[in-house]
C-alpha cells in the first residue's frame, strides 16, 4: 500500500506542476516514473491457484501430501524410465543418478546427486515440466514419491523416509554449496 | 546488392560436393550468376535438386504484367535462405545470409524447451502477483494501452557457440554462431507494469513464467531488469512470431536469451531467488575446480566474419569482408579484423547505426591474392571489454562451462579459395 501512496502523491506534484506536455487535459510522464494508468484487473483466487505452482527452497508453495520411495519406483518406471532409464543413468535423455566427485574432473556428470543445489527444485521442476510427454499430469502423492525415489537413488535418502511439505526442504543436497556469483569479466584483457 | 561472392564452378556442375550448410549459398551464388548471362532461370536444372516448387522467369520481366498486390508477402521464391534443425529444440539463423543487422522474423533463431505452443491471444493473461499491492491481470488488450516502447536488441542463447569450447566444430558460421539475431521489439516497458500493480519495495527477485509445456522459468533480479526489460507484443513491426513467444515476451537487452521468457504467462515478485531447474542444473556453467556460476546473465562482447565463412568460396580479387559484433553490455566501440591469422590487425569500418545490445554491422575491404590465410574478427564494448581469444578463455574457464563461448572465430581460406573453419 505503501508504494502506491507515494505514487500517487508523486502524479498529483507533477500535475499540480503541469510539467511535461500537455494533451488533452493529463500530462503523460514518458520516464513512468510515478503514473498509474488503471489498466487491468484484479486477480481471482482461481486464476492464483492455477499459475501459482513455483516451490522455493524454503518449501513455499509446496501442496499437501506425501509419497514414498518404493510408490517412486513404480512410477519411475512406467513414467520415466523409457526416457532416463532403468535407473536413472541410461538415458537418452539427461543422467540422473550417480556422478558424485565428478565435476571438477574432466568428464563431469552434471546429475540430481552430484550437481542440484536444492531438493525443492526436484518438486517445482517434476511437477511443472514431466513426464515430457504429459507435463503437470503427476499428482502432488506422485511428484513427491518420484522426487522420493530419486533421492534415495542418489544416495540422499534411506528409504524410509515419507516426503511431504515438511521433510523436503530440510534435505540438504551434495552439491548445496557448489555456486559461485558470476565474477565476469574474467579473462585478462589481452 | 551489387556485389557478391560466387563460386568458381560453372553453373551446372553436380560433381561437387553438397556440404551441408553450402548448397544455399553455391546455389544462389550460381542463380545470381546464371541470371545475368542467361536472364533465364530454372533452379531445378540449375542445382539438380528435387525442389517441390520449380520458380521460372520470365525471359524479360518488362514485356509481361506482374502479379497484383497481396494480403501478406512473401519473399522470391529464389532465395532459400533457412534456419538449419538442431535436435528438437532448437534452429539456428543462417548468418551468413544475413545482410544488416535486422534478423528477418522467419528466420530468428529458436530455443524452446518443450516446443511451440498454440495460444489464443483473446485468451492469453499476464498475471503480476507476489510482493505486490494485490494480484493483477492484464490482457493483451490492456498491455497495449499502456506507453508502447520498441528497441532493436539482440538475443542471443547462452549456448551459442557452445560446441566450439574444445575443438573447431561448426562448419558454417550458422552453425557456430547461429544462436543470436537481433529484431526490433515492441511492448510495454517492465517497470511500467510494476508501478502500475504496486511494487513493494522489499521485491528483489521476479519468477518469469512461460505458457508453455516447460512452464519454462527463470528468476530475475529486479535491481538488474527494471530499466531495460520489455514485456512485448510485437516483433519487427508485427505481433511476435509463435516460436518468439506469441502472444508476449519478455525480453532484456543483453541478457541470455533463456531469461526473455517466451509465452510469458506470469510474473512473480519475491525477496529470494526461486531456484528453479532452470537457474541451478541447467544454465549454470561449470568451472575446472568443480564450482558452478549461477545468474551468468549477461552475453560479453563477441564478433563473427559472416562472409567469407566457413563452407563457403572466394574468388582471388576484391573481397569485402563482412561480419557482426554485439556485446550484451552497451555498444560496440572497435571491430579490429585480421587476414593473417591475428599477427596483424586493421579496422574495420562500424555501419550505422551503432545501437546498445544490438548486432553491428562492420566491414573491410580486402583483395585476396590466392594465398592461404586465416581471418579473425575481434570486437571491444564500451566498458572497455575485448573480446578474447580461445586460449585465453579456455585458461580461465576450462572446457566444462557450456555456455557463453565468446572466443575470436578463425576461417582458414585454402588457395582453391574454400572456407573453412579452423582454431588459430
Amino acid at each position: 500500500m505503501c508504494s502506491r501512496n507515494i505514487l500517487s502523491v508523486g502524479l498529483t506534484v507533477i500535475l499540480s506542476l503541469g510539467v511535461g506536455n500537455l494533451w488533452a487535459g493529463e500530462t503523460i510522464d514518458r520516464q513512468e516514473r510515478t503514473h498509474r494508468y488503471g489498466i487491468g484487473q484484479a486477480a481471482t483466487d482461481q486464476e492464483l491457484q492455477a499459475w501459482n505452482i513455483d516451490v522455493a527452497p524454503t518449501g513455499e508453495g509446496l501442496p499437501p501430501g506425501q509419497g514414498t520411495v518404493q510408490e517412486g519406483a513404480t512410477l519411475f518406471a512406467a513414467r520415466c524410465a523409457a526416457c532416463h532409464g532403468a535407473t536413472g543413468q541410461e538415458g537418452p535423455m539427461d543422467r540422473l543418478v550417480g556422478g558424485a566427485g565428478t565435476l571438477g574432473s574432466q568428464q563431469p556428470i552434471k546429475t540430481i546427486g552430484s550437481y542440484w543445489p536444492y531438493a525443492t527444485t526436484l518438486y517445482d521442476y517434476i511437477h511443472r515440466a514431466m513426464p515430457f510427454s504429459a507435463p503437470q499430469s503427476l499428482s502432488p502423492d506422485e511428484v513427491y514419491s518420484v522426487v522420493a525415489w530419486l533421492l534415495h537413488q542418489n544416495g540422499i535418502i534411506n528409504k524410509d523416509l515419507v516426503l511431504n511439505a515438511q521433510s523436503l526442504p530440510a534435505i540438504t543436497m551434495p552439491n548445496r554449496h557448489g555456486f559461485v556469483q558470476d565474477p565476469r569479466p574474467d579473462v585478462p584483457k589481452p | 546488392m551489387t556485389r557478391r561472392l560466387e563460386t568458381d564452378e560453372p553453373a551446372g556442375d553436380e560433381t561437387r560436393p553438397e556440404e551441408e550448410g553450402t548448397s544455399l549459398l553455391n546455389r544462389r551464388s550460381l542463380l545470381a550468376g546464371a541470371a545475368s548471362m542467361m536472364g533465364t532461370i530454372m533452379l531445378q536444372s540449375v542445382t539438380g535438386s528435387a525442389e517441390a516448387a520449380t520458380p521460372v522467369a520470365q525471359d524479360d520481366p518488362t514485356r509481361v504484367p506482374g502479379k497484383i498486390p497481396s494480403p501478406y508477402g512473401q519473399r522470391s521464391a529464389f532465395e532459400t535462405a533457412t534456419r538449419k534443425l538442431r535436435a528438437q529444440s532448437a534452429s539456428l539463423t543462417p548468418l551468413q545470409d544475413s545482410h544488416g543487422i535486422l534478423t528477418p522474423s522467419a528466420l530468428h533463431f529458436e530455443r524452446h524447451h518443450n516446443g511451440v505452443p498454440t495460444i489464443n491471444p483473446a485468451h492469453h493473461r499476464l498475471l503480476v502477483h507476489g510482493l505486490v499491492d494485490q494480484p493483477w491481470t492484464f490482457t493483451l488488450d490492456d498491455l497495449k494501452r499502456f506507453p508502447a516502447v520498441s528497441r532493436l536488441a539482440f538475443i542471443e542463447c547462452s549456448g551459442n557457440s557452445a560446441i566450439e569450447w574444445r575443438r573447431p566444430t561448426g562448419k558454417t558460421v550458422q552453425e557456430t554462431h547461429g544462436l543470436t539475431s537481433t529484431s526490433e521489439w515492441t511492448g510495454v516497458a517492465l517497470k511500467t507494469l510494476l508501478r502500475e500493480v504496486g511494487m513493494s519495495p522489499e521485491a528483489s527477485w521476479m519468477l518469469a513464467e512461460g505458457s508453455d509445456a516447460a512452464a519454462m522459468t527463470r528468476s530475475l533480479p529486479l535491481d538488474s531488469v527494471l530499466e531495460e526489460a520489455l514485456v512485448c507484443y510485437a516483433q519487427n513491426g508485427e505481433p511476435l512470431r509463435p516460436e518468439q513467444g506469441y502472444p508476449l515476451r519478455l525480453v532484456i537487452p543483453g541478457w541470455e536469451g533463456n531469461t526473455c521468457i517466451k509465452w510469458l504467462r506470469r510474473l512473480k515478485l519475491g525477496r529470494a531467488p526461486f531456484m528453479t531447474r532452470e537457474e541451478t542444473s541447467h544454465y549454470t556453467d561449470l568451472m575446472p575446480d568443480g564450482t558452478a556460476r549461477q545468474f551468468t546473465m549477461i552475453m560479453d562482447a563477441k564478433s563473427v566474419i559472416t562472409a567469407p565463412s566457413g563452407g563457403q568460396r572466394i574468388q582471388q580479387g576484391f573481397i569485402e569482408i563482412r561480419g557482426l559484433a554485439w556485446s550484451g553490455r552497451g555498444r560496440i566501440t572497435e571491430v579490429e579484423v585480421s587476414v593473417d591469422g591475428g599477427r596483424s590487425w586493421q579496422r574495420a569500418v562500424l555501419q550505422d547505426p551503432v545501437l546498445p545490445k544490438c548486432h553491428t554491422r562492420f566491414y573491410l575491404p580486402w583483395r585476396w591474392n590466392g594465398e592461404d590465410v586465416i581471418l579473425q574478427s575481434r570486437c571491444q564494448d564500451e566498458t572497455g571489454y575485448r573480446q578474447p581469444d580461445h586460449a585465453a578463455l579456455v585458461a580461465v574457464r576450462g572446457t566444462n562451462s557450456f555456455y557463453h563461448y565468446n572466443a575470436i572465430q578463425s576461417w582458414q581460406i585454402a588457395a582453391d579459395g574454400r572456407v573453412s573453419h579452423v582454431q588459430s
